[in-house]
């Protein structure tokens, strides 16, 4: 018999301690499957986030680094710029990345720093308990917004792909979903092209993971990836938004 | 002939796997606790199973191990 499918190497053993449902261990997997497949795991360097994923380098078994809140792509720019021979990522959710972090996360993009970053957009802050992100939508209760997002006076959700696409430098910006298998699918080849475009030397790849919250949500697992179908996917359409790099999108 | 393996004391009993499996074999085993405290996910029709790996794909905790 032969192993058809197994938990990557780049993986530790260490059990995630994320909710039941949670599909940061997904994007884990293949964020790992992708290292593997490429041989990077033992000059790969990750940068961890603030955010439910903050405890991500005990479960990537390459180096890892924990960035300050927001900051993880400037901590990736000063590590590739450093050891331009080692392959930088950094793993961030959209509290971190949209918000605290926006500043960091445009001028590297704009810079075309050769580095990876996954970015998982769940609309929602997970780790604190559920308070409105950038990347919630309007209407969208969450506990600092009981009565939903009023876009009067809370504004509108932050569209990171298609904004990043209109800047010069990025190489590859696309956006992927988790909620069934075609789409996880379509996100390993979408992360694999990120990293195989900072192998490359083509520039600031970033892969923004629709993901979901099930805990902060008030949903069941399965509830929660309907959900990123009918009220997500709508607003936050998948596609690759920007590729200089020469053999097209990976992600149809 | 195929082989699914659960690291059952991983288990969350989220059910994306019983969910994804497109034979209908997995099953949440309402009636056992782990010792996280989740009813885990089983393959409850072993000869259903066409070893497609769509419950791994989708498992978020990395348990499951198929052999074909």
């Amino acid at each position: 018999m032969a192993v058809v499918f197994e938990k990557p190497k780049s993986l530790t053993d260490a059990p995630f301690h994320y909710c039941p449902g949670c599909p940061h261990g997904i994007i884990h997997r293949l964020v790992a499957e992708a290292m593997d497949e490429l041989g990077i795991e033992g000059k790969a360097i990750g940068v961890a986030p603030v955010g439910c994923a903050v405890m991500a380098y005990d479960y990537f078994s390459c180096d890892m680094i924990e960035a300050p809140h927001g900051r993880a792509p400037a901590v990736a720019t000063g590590i590739k710029r450093c050891r331009p021979e080692n392959i930088v990522f950094t793993y961030q959710g959209d509290g971190d990345l949209a918000s605290i972090g926006m500043a960091e996360t445009v001028h590297s993009a704009a810079r075309n720093e050769n580095i990876t970053v996954i970015f998982v957009n769940n609309a929602i802050y997970g780790m604190t308990g559920g308070q409105m992100a950038p990347t919630s939508l309007p209407g969208q209760v969450t506990q600092t917004s009981p009565y939903g997002r009023d876009v009067k006076h809370c504004g509108w959700p932050i569209r990171v792909s298609e904004m990043l696409a209109t800047l010069e430098g990025p190489a590859y910006v696309t956006r992927v979903a988790v909620n069934n298998v075609k789409n996880v699918k379509n996100a390993k080849k979408a992360i694999k092209k990120a990293f195989q475009n900072q192998i490359e030397g083509k520039g600031f790849s970033l892969v923004e993971v629709v993901s979901a919250c099930p805990t902060n949500w008030g949903m069941t697992p399965k509830q929660a990836l309907e959900w990123i179908e009918s009220d997500m996917l709508p607003y936050y359409p998948l596609g690759v938004f920007k590729d200089r790099t020469e053999d097209g999108g990976a992600a149809e | 002939m195929t082989k699914v393996t659960f690291n059952t004391d991983l288990c969350k009993g989220c059910g994306l796997c019983v969910d994804a499996c497109p034979k209908k074999c997995l099953a949440i085993a309402g009636d056992k606790l782990n010792p996280k405290g989740y009813s885990p996910a089983f393959m409850k029709e072993p000869d259903k199973c066409i070893g497609c790996a769509f419950c791994a794909t989708m498992c978020p905790d990395c348990i499951i191990t198929v052999e074909k």
